[in-house]
């Protein structure tokens, strides 16, 4: 578990992290999510004590950081898979790392297996390295310890469509083995793919925070019929919110369930029916972020 | 994963704010699965300086960097042999050729210890899996100090061989002017300048930043202070009490032990250009932002 309270980060007069709080569960996959610049990374170098809060703590499970006797077998860190020396090869890198943690040197050659890196992939220099495969020494340096906790940044960024399937998976059958993994990613179909529960931060601050099923749910229903304007009205007859999209359906807070009631209940015939979420989350990342990303206004 | 070596506590101790801290504040909601660990240990500074050693070697220009103090050494020898007069091939012409070269790779090698953290960004990991950065620099440090020492007994012993043979072929006396003694602040000179170069690294944690500033400091101050000293009578005398390379030279003139003032200038120049800045480049290296 990683207890995020109160955490602010200023650079000089610039805040690059602003009173944030949040929790990534046990047993669940946590999407941390903003766009470039939102200080997804700075919070979680602080996390790893790399950077120093200027107000508010980080705790993973119920510890500081820096007080775990041997932090990688408790914590799986990948922040930036191309800070390595570019001239050690891959499976020295990971050597260095077992070393440290002192594990058994077996360890070694089960992660490069497990992350899919071949022997000869990992007798060559990470200099020569695609950033994809750097990806992949990165997880499996994090994975290691065998750590309950994973933090990891932006850790999809250079896989390509299988490697990202992968990833998923790995994160997944984590989770579901009762670890906590928290992941970064400024972009949100990833997030949507494989988060449980999902931070979203924007200019330092948390915009909005929740499980990805309320967030969804948030969202509301899109409906279509023949008779809009009459669905509409009986919505809203329902004390329910509705609003034509302009595109020929009605956008509403109210769940699909709830509205197909309502439908058959006043008698109209439904000619499209589904949460909006294939393009909810979308909606609400860039109505979110838009007054505090860079290119807001486009958005 | 049962044998976690060196992790392992022994019977009877208690735990070290383990895991049972975790159990604790877990309880009730799912734990993580996996085989149960013996209590987690803080890792020993002696693992550290091991991984700080690998480190040393593990990389191309690491292992040339330190392939070149064999290397430096004999060629150092071989000119010797072949250009030295034959009056002066004695044990000290050795060491003298030898020691310039040592001079120059061994802060080197402490300094890129050092700084390759931060150039090479090594450090993102080095320093979230031990965060206590201080024991990572303590073992940079054990680890560079041991390097210098072993290099500049093998440098001795490639310059012993030297006077053996130079000696032989060119069919001269042997003389062996260095006692045990000089050859203790030889060492202890070199170590010296090695940890001067590591200071410089921690201040400055950019590796050719820190290389230029080595050379400032071995080349560019000495040479700033001997104009003054000799255009300026004021300074002539303070020059031992200010001057770190000056105030050091004696331990490498081989010329028996070293005065009570001598000593007492090199211990002054030692906390005003390495003690002081070492303390300052700590602090930095400790609260500094690693990205």
């Amino acid at each position: 578990m990683i207890t995020v309270e109160s955490l602010t980060r200023k650079y000089g007069s610039f805040t690059a992290v602003d009173d944030i709080s949040f929790t990534a569960l046990p047993g669940r996959v946590t999407g941390f999510l903003g766009p470039n610049g939102a200080g997804k990374s700075t919070t979680m170098r602080v996390m790893v004590g790399l950077t120093r809060p200027t107000a508010g703590s980080v705790t993973i499970s119920g510890r500081r950081f820096r007080d775990l006797p041997n932090p990688g077998l408790e914590v799986g860190v990948l922040l930036d898979a191309s800070a390595q020396h570019a001239g050690r090869t891959g499976r020295e890198i990971l050597t260095i790392t077992q070393r440290t943690m002192g594990l058994p040197a077996r360890r070694v050659p089960e992660m490069l297996e497990r992350v899919g890196l071949t022997v000869t992939e990992a007798e060559r220099r990470v200099r020569d390295y695609s950033l994809g495969m750097r990806q992949r020494l990165g997880i499996a340096t994090a994975l290691i310890g065998d750590p309950e906790v994973l933090i990891l940044d932006e850790p999809a960024n250079g896989l390509d469509p299988a490697g990202i399937r992968w990833m998923r998976d790995l994160l997944r059958g984590y989770a579901d083995r009762g670890g906590t993994v928290l992941l970064s990613s400024h972009l949100l179909h990833e997030i949507e793919v494989i988060a449980d529960d999902i931070v979203m931060i924007g200019n330092g601050r948390i915009v909005s925070q929740g499980t990805k099923t309320e967030l969804l749910h948030a969202a509301g229903t899109l409906v279509r019929a023949a008779d809009l304007n009459g669905l509409e009205r009986a919505l809203v007859a329902q004390g329910l919110t509705a609003s034509p999209t302009g595109d020929g359906a009605l956008r509403t807070d109210a769940d699909p369930a709830q509205v197909g009631k309502v439908a058959l209940q006043a008698g109209f015939a439904l000619t499209d029916l589904r949460p909006a979420a294939g393009a909810g989350l979308e909606e609400m990342f860039l109505q979110l972020t838009a007054g505090t990303q860079r290119d807001g206004a486009a958005a | 994963m049962t044998a976690i070596d060196g992790t392992i506590a022994s019977a009877g101790t208690p735990a070290v704010d383990g895991l049972t801290t975790i159990d604790g504040t877990t309880a009730g909601q799912p734990g993580y699965v996996r085989s149960p660990r013996p209590t987690v240990r803080r890792i020993p500074l002696v693992r550290l300086t091991q991984v700080e050693l690998r480190k040393m070697f593990d990389t191309r220009s690491g292992f040339w960097l330190m392939a070149s103090i064999v290397i430096s050494s004999l060629i150092a020898t071989g000119a010797v042999i072949l250009f030295a007069p034959d009056k002066e091939l004695t044990y000290s012409s050795f060491g003298a050729a030898i020691g310039f070269p040592m001079a120059v790779i061994l802060p080197m090698i402490a300094i890129l210890s050092v700084t390759s953290e931060w150039s090479q960004r090594s450090g993102l990991t080095t320093f979230t899996l031990v965060p206590h950065r201080g024991r990572v620099i303590l073992a940079k440090a054990i680890a560079s100090v041991g390097i210098g020492v072993v290099s500049m007994l093998l440098a001795l012993a490639i310059g012993a061989l030297g006077n053996l043979a130079g000696t032989a072929v060119n069919g001269t006396p042997q003389v062996w002017d260095i006692t045990v003694m000089d050859a203790l602040l030889i060492v202890l000179g070199n170590v010296l300048g090695l940890l001067i170069g590591f200071m410089l690294g921690l201040v400055i944690r950019n590796s050719p930043g820190a290389i230029v500033a080595y050379f400032v400091y071995s080349f560019v101050l000495p040479t700033i202070f001997l104009v003054l000293a000799a255009n300026q009578d004021w300074f002539r005398h303070l020059q031992p009490w200010v001057d770190v390379t000056y105030a050091q030279s004696p331990l490498f003139a081989a010329d028996g032990a070293l005065t009570g003032q001598q000593w007492a200038n090199i211990a002054v120049t030692g906390v005003f250009w390495l003690l002081a800045p070492l303390l300052v480049g700590l602090r930095l290296v400790t609260r500094s932002e690693v990205k």
